[in-house]
């Protein structure tokens, strides 16, 4: 449709300028003299520091990064069991039930999600005394629970345009399923597994809403500093680790995109 | 390695006393309310190379999957060198498959793609190499080994998928549309190379095609499946000349046939009524036919000759006018158009009128004996 | 291609596996659903259950559902109070009503700035294709939170829009942007955009060229082809994406509060506000329950939608 002409490419410009602009004007008054985040006084490396120096931010960050990690992996391992089991079990009783409860943290609002783990944590409390107030280990359990959902979407989806019979030829060599499924089906759907990962990790990193129901005394996460910080306006420290972020996704995307055009040239 | 007795040779099926190496009885597998195979019963014997011919949903591959173990029937058995293979699983039975898509495990070379049944036996490593290495050499890649398979041409995967399905010696291999992907140059190498394997090997082999040219060149037997059923089963020369149906006959090459009626004619020859055909039709006699039975008669186009003048001599004889000539190189195939309007497929080498090629509009006589006609009663 | 072929090759696995026994594939399936279950299926029945009770200072702020009186007598302590309450104090009818309006308007406008983008990008080559794409999926791998801050820089009354307008003499006093329901869609579409494009890319991706081809070679204007042949079939992928900025946009909480004033109504601000400030659990789960029952509806269209994008294929 090389005919449309002028507005698409247009409409694309604009809509793309439209996604980048914020996220470049945040790294451009990142290293703004002043502390106004909007009319350009200097250039200056100042805030980096302030932020380095800031412990509510660097230990806020440091849990994070901490319940990311664990929960991301959990997550990873969780989701592709469940991907597995709806993609290759065939018809079992319960699968329906598993189908909705595996995709429907997808849609569902965080704060609905946050208030309900909330209610469950403390009504386990009461019960059996345990989780033992809430905290990092509450945190990791509703993120698990949540970024399982989308793992399971990108394995099945593996999964699904996976040629079965190479599972099948696996069997039919003299291979037991346990073993079919570490010899061949893992290592051939490993780039969701990856991906998987990845995205739990950043949906974790990056979460708020269900942190800020779930959390205890002590376990501040990054996002919550960081609201509470925004909520009183701008602020430049905040322009500095938008940009190391920015430029930390920058930097993982454009190695995704060098490993994948090295991959199609292979 | 010495040169087995195969079943190309011995014909075992004609042997009354020979024992069957797969028997598959009464064989059924229903998807919900669609069959795909229905009550099938074969007796194949060892080191034939079997193939069932059919076309698109007609049961071949379902039933191929169920001797591999990744169907379970829905009522029938398996037997395979006389042990039952019912709740057995894939990887506990005596057979191996070559997959339509090869199924390579991309993340593995040639090598360990080979390798891999003899492992999952258990077979010591340094024996695993030598073995490889030597069937490499039988299906004539050594110098491949470390490859991996986006690496290889189709031709190359598929000789892959053959020594890795080969080396584990089964007792069955099965080839689910082994020469389907290949052009049609390779293909004809291939299907030689294979049978020359299978001979030199001695392994029974089933093949699943809707080739029937492939089915002919590759197969001790042919077993001819429509619509989950058996249709027909017996060595690739009987099938062609002598089909038991017009389905078989429509099947396996092409035909012209006629639908007629039994005519209470002479001793030494039966006569049908065809008006189709542009008159009666002479045909040997069938036995146990009555009189005014419907029947069917089935004339092969190579069997009919066509000259220009009146041939005089053969039993059958009809006149009319070419409506098109294909050219084929080694052959024409002609379409002639009777004086009573039925419509007649001839076929013809071109050496015999290469002096003066047949055109259109010319008029011929049709000919071909009593012995060129098969009676069908289905 | 016959019905045969077209079987799926279900269960083949499982077929192998119940030969483990129930025991080995029960187990493989039990472990993501129980965890399922305990973390996210009950929560919602804990939460059904709190919401008919009363609220009450204590810890946790609420009344036992049911208890044993002084004479061992059962008491059941559900009742429908809060639910009425949600239903006459028109805050809660007002925040439902304009959390439609606003993930619906804001929807509209997603799809709008979206759809031209992703058909851009289906019909852009190799290797730009790709590269587009990655461009789209970038801002989705950064900070949601910072990328809404970074629209209160943009929006302020001495942000940066209103900084260049006033240079450039456009205007004399700065608009006021922030803090406003216009800020809150400009934030939802700019959030959620990558969600509106990437289904609408998945489908547009895979329509065959042939049939533009075809529709232009019979005579029709490429408007025309537009409307009469591409937007229809793309009609799944359209669904897909309203849905999937529609349903979490209506729950939404961080845009309203950061871009949002106090009389921009939310109901996912609301029910916050609810638990975190007015600290009483039993209304904040029945706003919760009443904001799931809104949803079920979208979310069924949805996964009908879903549907429909795999049969296409």
């Amino acid at each position: 449709m090389s005919r449309r002409g002028w507005f698409l490419p247009i409409a694309a410009i604009l809509g793309f300028a439209f996604l980048y602009l914020p996220m470049i004007s945040l790294v451009v008054f990142s290293f703004n003299e002043n502390k106004l985040v909007t009319v350009w006084s200097g250039f200056s490396t100042k805030w980096y520091g302030e932020l380095f120096r800031d412990p509510q931010i660097l230990g806020a960050a440091w849990i994070s990064l901490q319940i990311a990690f664990v929960s991301a992996t959990l997550a990873t391992v969780l989701g592709t069991l469940c991907g597995f089991v709806l993609e290759r079990f065939g018809r079992f009783r319960t699968k329906s039930l598993l189908t909705g409860l595996s995709t429907a943290p997808l849609v569902m609002p965080e704060v609905i999600t946050g208030l309900s783990l909330l209610l469950l944590f403390v009504a386990m409390e009461a019960i059996f005394g345990w989780p033992d107030g809430r905290g990092m280990l509450t945190i990791i359990i509703a993120h698990i629970t949540f970024t399982m959902a989308f793992v399971t979407v990108v394995v099945q989806s593996r999964l699904s345009d996976m040629d079965e019979s190479l599972e099948e030829a696996a069997l039919d060599l003299g291979a037991r399923p346990v073993r079919v499924f570490f010899d061949i089906t893992l290592p051939v759907i490993a780039p969701a597994l990856v991906s998987g990962w990845l995205l739990a990790f950043t949906l974790s990193l990056d979460d708020l809403v269900i942190a800020s129901f779930v959390t205890g005394p002590g376990a501040s996460t990054l996002p919550m500093v960081i609201f509470s910080k925004v909520r009183l306006g701008v602020s430049p420290d905040i322009n500095a680790l938008a940009s190391l972020i920015i430029g930390v996704v920058s930097i993982g995307i454009a190695i995704a995109a060098w490993n994948l055009r090295k991959q199609v040239m292979k | 390695m010495a040169k087995q007795a195969v079943a190309a040779d011995t014909r075992p099926w004609a042997d009354p006393t020979a024992i069957p190496f797969i028997r598959i009885k009464n064989i059924t597998k229903k998807f919900g309310d669609f069959t795909a195979v229905n009550n099938v019963s074969l007796d194949i014997y060892r080191s034939e190379l079997f193939c069932l011919l059919g076309g698109s949903g007609c049961g071949k591959s379902t039933l191929l999957r169920m001797l591999a173990g990744f169907e379970t029937p829905t009522s029938g058995t398996i037997e395979i060198d006389g042990q039952d293979m019912s709740n057995v699983a894939p990887y506990d039975r005596p057979t191996n498959m070559m997959f339509q898509s090869y199924a390579l495990f991309p993340h593995m070379s040639v090598e360990k793609n080979v390798a891999y049944g003899l492992l999952r036996d258990g077979v010591a490593k340094e024996e695993c190499a030598a073995r490889v290495a030597e069937m490499l050499k039988l299906v004539k890649l050594g110098d491949f080994a470390k490859r991996k398979p986006h690496q290889l041409s189709g031709g190359q995967r598929q000789r892959v998928a053959l020594a890795r399905s080969l080396i584990k010696k089964p007792k069955l291999l099965l080839l689910d549309e082994p020469l389907g992907a290949l052009d049609k140059k390779l293909r004809e190498e291939t299907q030689f190379e294979l049978v020359k394997i299978q001979e030199s090997l001695g392994v029974t082999f089933i093949v699943v095609t809707h080739d029937q040219e492939e089915a002919m060149t590759l197969s001790t037997r042919i077993g001819v499946m429509n619509a989950g059923e058996i249709v027909q089963v017996d060595e690739p020369r009987n099938v062609y000349e002598e089909p038991n149906s017009r389905f078989v006959a429509d099947f396996v090459g092409s035909v012209n046939l006629f639908e007629g009626e039994v005519d209470a004619g002479a001793a030494d020859k039966l006569r049908i009524t065809a008006p189709n055909s542009g008159g009666d039709i002479i045909v040997d006699p069938v036995a146990g036919l009555k009189a005014k039975q419907k029947v069917w008669v089935a004339i092969r186009p190579e069997k009919i000759r066509l000259t220009r003048e009146n041939p005089k001599g053969l039993a059958n004889e009809r006149q009319g006018v070419v409506e098109e000539v294909a050219y084929m190189g080694d052959i024409s195939v002609y379409k002639v158009h009777l004086d009573n309007g039925a419509v007649i497929k001839v076929t013809e080498p071109n050496i015999t009128y290469v002096d003066n090629p047949i055109k259109w509009d010319e008029h011929v006589w049709l000919s071909w004996s009593s012995s060129d006609g098969v009676v069908l009663t289905q | 291609m016959s019905t045969a072929e077209a079987i799926p090759r279900i269960g083949l696995t499982a077929r192998v596996l119940s030969k483990f026994g129930l025991n080995g594939r029960a187990l493989v399936i039990a472990v993501p659903l129980l965890w399922l279950t305990v973390f996210f299926l009950i929560p919602f029945l804990v939460v059904a259950k709190i919401s008919f009770s009363e609220a009450m200072i204590a810890r946790p702020p609420y009344a036992p559902l049911w208890e044993y009186g002084e004479n061992g007598e059962f008491i059941w302590n559900a009742q429908l109070g809060n639910y009425s309450y949600l239903w006459e104090d028109s805050l809660y009818v007002n925040s439902y009503l304009s959390s439609i309006k606003i993930a619906g308007i804001s929807t509209i406008f997603a799809l709008l700035v979206g759809y031209p983008m992703a058909y851009y990008i289906a019909r852009a080559e190799e290797p730009k294709r790709t590269l587009l794409l990655l461009l789209v999926i970038l801002p989705f791998w950064t900070s949601f939170l910072l990328r809404v801050y970074a629209w209160i820089g943009f929006l302020k009354s001495n942000g940066v829009i209103n900084n260049i307008l006033m240079s450039l003499g456009i205007i004399n006093e700065p608009i006021v942007m922030l803090q406003t329901d216009f800020a809150v869609y400009l934030g939802i579409v700019y959030t959620y955009l990558p969600f509106m494009i990437l289904p609408l890319y998945a489908n547009l991706v895979k329509l065959d060229s042939s049939l533009l081809e075809a529709s232009g070679d019979l005579g029709a204007k490429p408007a025309t082809t537009f409307f009469l042949i591409t937007l229809p079939l793309s009609m799944p992928g359209v669904i897909a994406g309203c849905m999937l900025v529609f349903i979490p946009a209506i729950g939404e909480f961080v845009i309203p509060s950061l871009l949002g004033g106090p009389d921009t109504l939310m109901i996912g601000k609301v029910l916050w506000n609810e638990f975190f400030s007015n600290r009483d659990w039993p209304v904040a789960s029945a706003v919760a329950i009443a904001m799931l029952a809104l949803l079920v509806i979208p979310i069924m269209v949805l996964r009908r939608a879903q549907g429909a994008e795999n049969a296409h294929v």
